[in-house]
């Protein structure tokens, strides 16, 4: 397999091969977790026998670890200047982790613990990565470095649950999955380690990096803006599951054709990822990320006023590719290198807490309440943080 | 140039492994013994936890559950799910499609009323909740109900009205139409008992889930979920709604079957464990490696 950028020379002058090589590695190792993942409820229900209940307590109680994960894995990783190696091990744990599956056996704590593991080697990953491909693109291009990662990592999302189905359709064995699945996170391993550069590549004397420092980046108005406007924003952000719940309960969609929902809006994702990256070069990337909740509001409009399935996914995958690189995209450039991991890492923090919090008030809601008068109260939310930027700004 | 050839040893190796394994690991059914009768009197009918073979057949089931020479196969094969309604030779007569995950299968004790349980969830690890889909099959009319979420609750005497309901783990008794089963609504769990003919069902008590009836339908065998998060196996007479734990003290996730009036089987780990239903006794191994246990009366 060759890394496509040394193949394709348009795009490679205008996207650099580093970040191809971090897409790529993104793509395949989204194979390898989106296989798990797509398989992972047959697996727990099936195999290891437990009820729907048992299996929603598995989840959901190992968050506040990853977020101290994500934090100290960016301080890492500055302090040291070591993206690459940070990023490649959690790629590392994250590969091992498909192995513990079959390890665990019948134990439900075992298998939550490998889960938890699991989460631990995305949460630190994910800031090197994106610092990696922030710094290896110009600070006008970063709208469209982003878009070409994120675009080339829902890529692998998409192809996981194909593979996963395909094995287990060939074999009707769920360890071969867990076995095909951790086979392709080393590769994800093997491509990082040969193909990405640590940027930048030179290293010269840096400042001191400590956990002071880092927050002392908060100081920098530019960036405190934006923290506080992805974390309000983060706040009113119902998380997809509701929005696919909503999706299916509001157009009666057959519950087997429920986890097809999301690559819907992976394919309206995967197409606009590169486009509105660079329109956000253009225009502003604040602007975009802003118009891009615009787009959520009209999603919670649409699910509330029992619109056609497709037009909903394809508005909320128009927010995914205005929002989730374009943030990364605009509040890079702000960062100094040295402190652009950590820096990422805490916006990124910031933005999951907030969001988690937003699904326990949600769900709150919605079991009290039904799920529209939540929906109004968010989408009102949206409307008021981006009022209130407008107008501090 | 060395990079390259390092990837490709890199393919080589986890390519080559990862097909050695998938070979070593297919499944190969298994022929159908000569003398299996699903309405042989006495024995207990398993699926073989490992392989997932009903044992002594060559159909493969997630869950399984028979009576009277009716048996229910709920399978998934490649993301879609079936409920296969099956004679005494194992040969199918009926097969509808469901949508979702098998999790409980019951056949009411004249073969007639099949029921069974799905649970539906999205996509990554299950970000939030899950829903379950509860159906029951008149097997006499081939009249099915894929979805019982809509039938009319009472609870506390007064009609019940909730978005959120879900309901789990069917029994009937034996008039094909009296049933218990659990619901769940605003985070907690109801049993509730229900009549099939008037089409609907009223809370008898909190937290009891996945009823199974006794033979003489007086006693229900449900779990019971502890502080903690655990489920524990108990008792309730019918007559004086008094409830006992039985004497396992383990954590058991299953909707319990009867072995003979006074004894419940179920699931623990990979194996088929039976306890009295009185909470007198003390469990002990039925059958290794097995799930989904009947007895043929």
């Amino acid at each position: 397999m060759y890394i496509s950028g040394f193949r394709y020379r348009g795009l490679t002058m205008a996207v650099p091969a580093n970040v191809l090589a971090l897409g790529m590695v993104s793509l395949v190792t989204d194979i390898s977790s989106e296989m798990v993942t797509a398989v992972l409820p047959y697996y727990a229900v099936l195999v290891l026998g437990l009820s729907p209940l048992a299996y929603g307590l598995l989840d959901g109680l190992y968050f506040g670890v990853t977020a101290v994960v994500r934090l100290a894995a960016g301080h890492a990783a500055d302090r040291w200047q070591r993206r690459k190696l940070v990023a490649g091990l959690g790629y590392a744990l994250s590969a091992v982790c498909k192995l513990g599956l079959m390890a665990a056996g019948g134990s439900v704590g075992l298998l939550g613990a490998v889960v938890a593991a699991d989460r631990t080697g995305k949460g630190l990953r994910t800031a090197p990565r994106d610092a990696l491909i922030s710094l290896s693109a110009s600070p006008d291009t970063q709208g469209q470095a982003f878009g070409v990662h994120r675009a080339m990592d829902t890529v692998g999302a998409f192809l996981g649950p194909l593979a996963a189905f395909a094995v287990l359709g060939a074999t009707g064995a769920y360890d071969v999955v867990f076995v095909v699945s951790f086979a392709i996170a080393v590769l994800g391993v093997v491509l990082l380690v040969l193909y990405v550069r640590e940027q930048p590549p030179v290293v010269v004397p840096v400042p001191a990096v400590r956990p002071r420092v880092t927050l002392a980046l908060l100081r920098e108005p530019r960036f405190r803006g934006i923290c506080l406007l992805a974390a309000g924003l983060g706040l009113v952000t119902v998380s997809d599951p509701f929005v696919y719940l909503l999706l299916q309960k509001g157009t009666g969609i057959a519950p087997e054709h429920f986890p097809l929902l999301p690559l819907g809006t992976a394919a309206v994702y995967l197409l606009l990822a590169v486009p509105v990256g660079r329109l956000a070069d253009r225009w502003g990337r604040v602007p975009v990320f802003m118009l891009g909740h615009v787009a959520l509001v009209c999603v919670y409009a649409l699910l509330g006023g029992g619109a056609p399935y497709w037009l909903v996914l394809g508005v909320f995958g128009f927010f995914y590719a205005a929002t989730d690189g374009v943030l990364m995209a605009a509040a890079g450039p702000l960062l100094p290198a040295h402190l652009r991991t950590s820096g990422l890492a805490l916006l990124q923090t910031g933005q999951a807490v907030a969001r988690m919090l937003c699904s326990i008030m949600y769900g709150a809601a919605w079991t009290f309440f039904g799920p529209v008068p939540g929906l109004v109260v968010m989408g009102a939310g949206i409307v008021a943080c981006l009022a209130f930027w407008k107008v501090v700004r | 140039m060395r990079k390259a050839l390092i990837l490709a040893v890199t393919l080589l190796v986890l390519g080559g492994g990862a097909l050695f394994y998938a070979v070593r690991a297919a499944r190969v059914a298994p022929a159908q013994e000569a003398a299996f009768d699903l309405a042989r009197p006495g024995q207990i009918v398993v699926r073989d936890h490992a392989s997932g073979f009903v044992r002594g057949s060559r159909t493969r089931c997630e869950r399984f559950a028979t009576a009277a020479g009716t048996g229910v196969c709920l399978v998934t094969e490649v993301a879609k799910t079936y409920a296969v309604v099956v004679d005494r030779t194992m040969k199918q007569t009926r097969r509808l499609h469901i949508a979702g995950i098998p999790s409980r299968a019951r056949v009411s004790p004249t073969g007639r009323m099949i029921s069974w349980t799905v649970f539906v969830t999205g996509d990554s690890y299950n970000k939030g909740g899950f829903s379950t889909w509860t159906g029951i099959l008149d097997n006499r009319t081939g009249y099915a109900i894929t979805n019982m979420e809509e039938i009319p609750l009472t609870k506390d005497g007064r009609r019940y009205h909730s978005a959120d309901v879900n309901y789990w783990g069917v029994t009937f008794a034996g008039d094909d139409n009296r049933f218990y089963a659990t619901v769940s609504t605003r985070g907690r769990t109801y049993l509730v008992e229900g009549d099939y003919g008037r089409w609907q069902a009223r809370v008898l008590r909190e937290n009891a889930e996945c009823p199974s009836l006794s033979p003489d339908g007086r006693r229900l065998v449900f779990k019971k979920l502890m502080p903690g998060g655990r489920w524990r196996l108990h008792g309730l007479d019918l007559a004086s709604m008094k409830e006992t734990p039985l004497a396992e003290p383990a954590h058991v996730d299953d909707q319990a079957a009867w072995l003979d009036d006074r004894t419940v089987m179920y699931a623990k780990g990979p194996d088929v464990w039976a306890v009295p239903a009185d909470g007198t006794g003390a469990p002990r191994l039925l059958v290794a490696n097995a799930s989904s246990p009947t007895v043929v009366r």
